[in-house]
């Protein structure tokens, strides 16, 4: 077979349009003041930053997979009024500016917020401004990802494996942790990937909610925006620590998205 | 042991209605064509399709009942299920699948695994224990399947087309094998399949069901003998016509009037061979008294034999050796004239 040719036109905004994802990676990777690397990874702040992303981001992570995961099989197994209205609004994260999120958490869960103030005088849990506050701001605004891709695959996943586990005896609970879980392992794999990568990623709704104090709220992103200012240079270094991160999110889930070619 | 079921499910433009009764000494197999409802049938046995009208009872024990509104789970029914494309648990090994039915009823881990491999050794999988599925064969995943679905020891057994995921070369094995475990195995036995060697040769009753509805049941010999529909007619390869018998002679729907040397009367099948129709260029002379013409819609070969499918007042299947074949130089089209003698009518109570 003849190998196909692109039309002109279409050959050279291609071009253009890989040239506008490379260039500015291109520009981080060369401007990356790399004798100062060993010095901005290795500072106090920076090593603080790193911890703190890291804690968050996988907390939020567990988080998502532990109110994730049944809300997925709700959505994708029991039918009820209303369901894809429920299932919008749960996703709404997903597709709403982050900075709106940040908002809507300080409205329910801050001091004067809807629950909040019951939170603090209840159990003494304070959210806005504190750690457990970026966990929620991140699982608030990656939980979606791993909903969708779960639901998605227990959609597509083929039921009748589960018959046949229900007539070798298995009650459901015995079905859904032995048969339905380890089935749709790859999907549950690369929801928690890419909400994990959402998480770490999150600004915008951790600023807002959960503020940026160093060594508590201060994650990654924010670390960057802020050094930015003072010491462009280390800025340079982490935004690279957090492009390697992505890519191993990419290079993990290459068979998923990226084909086997 | 006994099964007794009365089931009417209604999938999209199924309506299936069948009441079925079978015992622990025979291996029954549900024979129909595809879309008949046989799937669904066991499917409703096993508590995976809700009924939405009628009964289960497996030894006098009530498993649904749709009057009720009782229904025992799927999990508790203890019904083996083999699928027709197997669904072994891809993630688990041979052995953890086998070994999966003892371990959700709460057998204890060494145990289930012991009395699995026991299994595997029974059905001649000795070194597989470790194996996934799919590093096995057809005839092997069958067979792992089988094991799996009587390792929990159920009171039966339902197989939906057992075979019809294996090729054609190791089907007959297969098939043996089969028949073997069926034989050892103590319990309710149905066979699902559109295959009628299969179910000759795995069955002691046959149930025909088309369309939803039960049609006709018999020894394999006896619906062989006396076809009650057209589908069965063909999968025995008979000509086969309904009517009403009267002295001597059947009158079809259409007021055709068919000589048969039978003295039944009343609602009747009249199967008549293929062999015994004779085929001629004239009218023929003599003896016959059924002689109809018509036209040649089809030749196919049949073993060494060719069948002539002709059409006319009557459509009949003549069955002719290939020299007859070319002497009545079939091809041009023309008119060509049948005739059987009425002692080759076989005539039954429909």
């Amino acid at each position: 077979m003849r190998r196909e040719r692109a039309p002109l036109a279409i050959g050279a905004l291609a071009v253009a349009g890989v040239l506008f994802f490379l260039v500015p990676l291109l520009g981080l990777v060369l401007r990356t003041p790399w004798s100062d690397a060993p010095r901005a990874l290795t500072s106090p702040d920076t090593l603080e930053a790193l911890r703190l992303s890291l804690i968050a981001s996988l907390s939020s992570t567990g988080l998502s997979i532990l109110l994730g995961v049944p809300l997925a099989w709700v959505y994708a197994r029991i039918e009820f009024p209303g369901r894809n209205l429920l299932r919008a609004l749960t996703t709404l994260p997903m597709v709403l500016p982050p900075v709106v999120g940040g908002i809507a958490l300080l409205l329910a869960f801050g001091r004067r917020g809807l629950v909040g103030g019951w939170l603090d005088a209840t159990f003494g849990v304070t959210l806005p401004f504190t750690t457990l506050g970026v966990v929620f701001a991140e699982t608030f605004v990656a939980m979606p990802f791993l909903v969708l891709t779960v639901e998605a695959g227990l959609r597509s996943m083929d039921r009748r494996f589960e018959h046949a586990a229900r007539t070798l005896g298995a009650g459901r609970w015995t079905v859904l942790t032995r048969v339905t879980l380890p089935l749709i392992a790859p999907s549950l794999f690369a929801g928690a990937v890419l909400c994990w990568a959402r998480a770490l990623g999150e600004f915008g709704a951790t600023i807002t909610f959960a503020g940026n104090f160093p060594g508590v709220t201060q994650t990654m992103p924010l670390a960057v925006y802020l050094l930015l200012e003072t010491n462009p240079e280390g800025s340079f270094v982490l935004s690279l620590i957090l492009l390697a991160v992505s890519l191993l999110v990419l290079v993990s889930l290459r068979d998923r998205w990226l084909g086997s070619a | 042991m006994s099964l007794d079921a009365t089931v009417q499910v209604v999938v999209g433009t199924l309506e299936l209605d069948v009441h079925l009764k079978t015992e622990e000494g025979e291996v029954v197999a549900l024979l129909g064509p595809n879309g008949a409802g046989k799937t669904t049938l066991l499917q409703a046995i096993a508590g995976l399709v809700p009924l939405s009208a009628g009964r289960v009872e497996l030894d006098d024990k009530v498993l649904e009942d749709a009057a009720t509104g009782q229904y025992v789970p799927t999990e508790r029914r203890s019904i083996g299920f083999v699928f027709q494309d197997y669904l072994l648990f891809p993630h688990l090994s041979v052995a953890d699948n086998v070994a999966f039915g003892l371990r959700a009823r709460g057998t204890a881990k060494s145990v289930a695994r012991s009395r699995a491999l026991e299994w595997l050794e029974r059905v001649g999988l000795t070194g597989y224990a470790a194996s996934k599925p799919a590093e096995l064969s057809g005839g092997q995943r069958q067979r792992v399947a089988l094991a799996r679905a009587l390792a929990p020891g159920p009171r039966a057994l339902l197989l939906d087309e057992p075979l019809a995921a294996l090729d054609v070369t190791t089907r007959a094995a297969v098939r043996r094998d089969l028949k073997t475990h069926l034989a050892s195995y103590r319990g309710i036995r149905l066979v699902v399949t559109h295959d009628p060697l299969e179910a000759a040769v795995l069955a002691d009753r046959l149930i025909v069901i088309e369309h939803g509805r039960h049609v006709q049941t018999g020894t394999p010999i006896e619906v062989a003998e006396h076809p009650k529909s057209r589908y069965v007619a063909d999968l025995v390869g008979v000509n086969l016509l309904r009517g009403e018998a009267d002295h001597g002679s059947v009158r079809l729907s259409d007021g055709t009037l068919v000589s048969a040397a039978d003295a039944v009367t009343g609602e009747v099948f009249a199967v008549i061979h293929p062999r015994a129709v004779a085929l001629h260029r004239a009218r023929p002379e003599g003896s016959p008294r059924n002689v109809w013409s018509g036209h040649v819609n089809g030749v196919e070969l049949y073993g060494d034999r060719a069948r002539v499918r002709v059409e006319g007042r009557l459509h009949l299947v003549a069955e002719v050796t290939p020299a007859g074949l070319a002497e009545l130089r079939l091809g041009d089209g023309g008119e060509v004239w049948m005739s059987f003698k009425a002692t080759e009518v076989a005539v039954y109570a429909a």
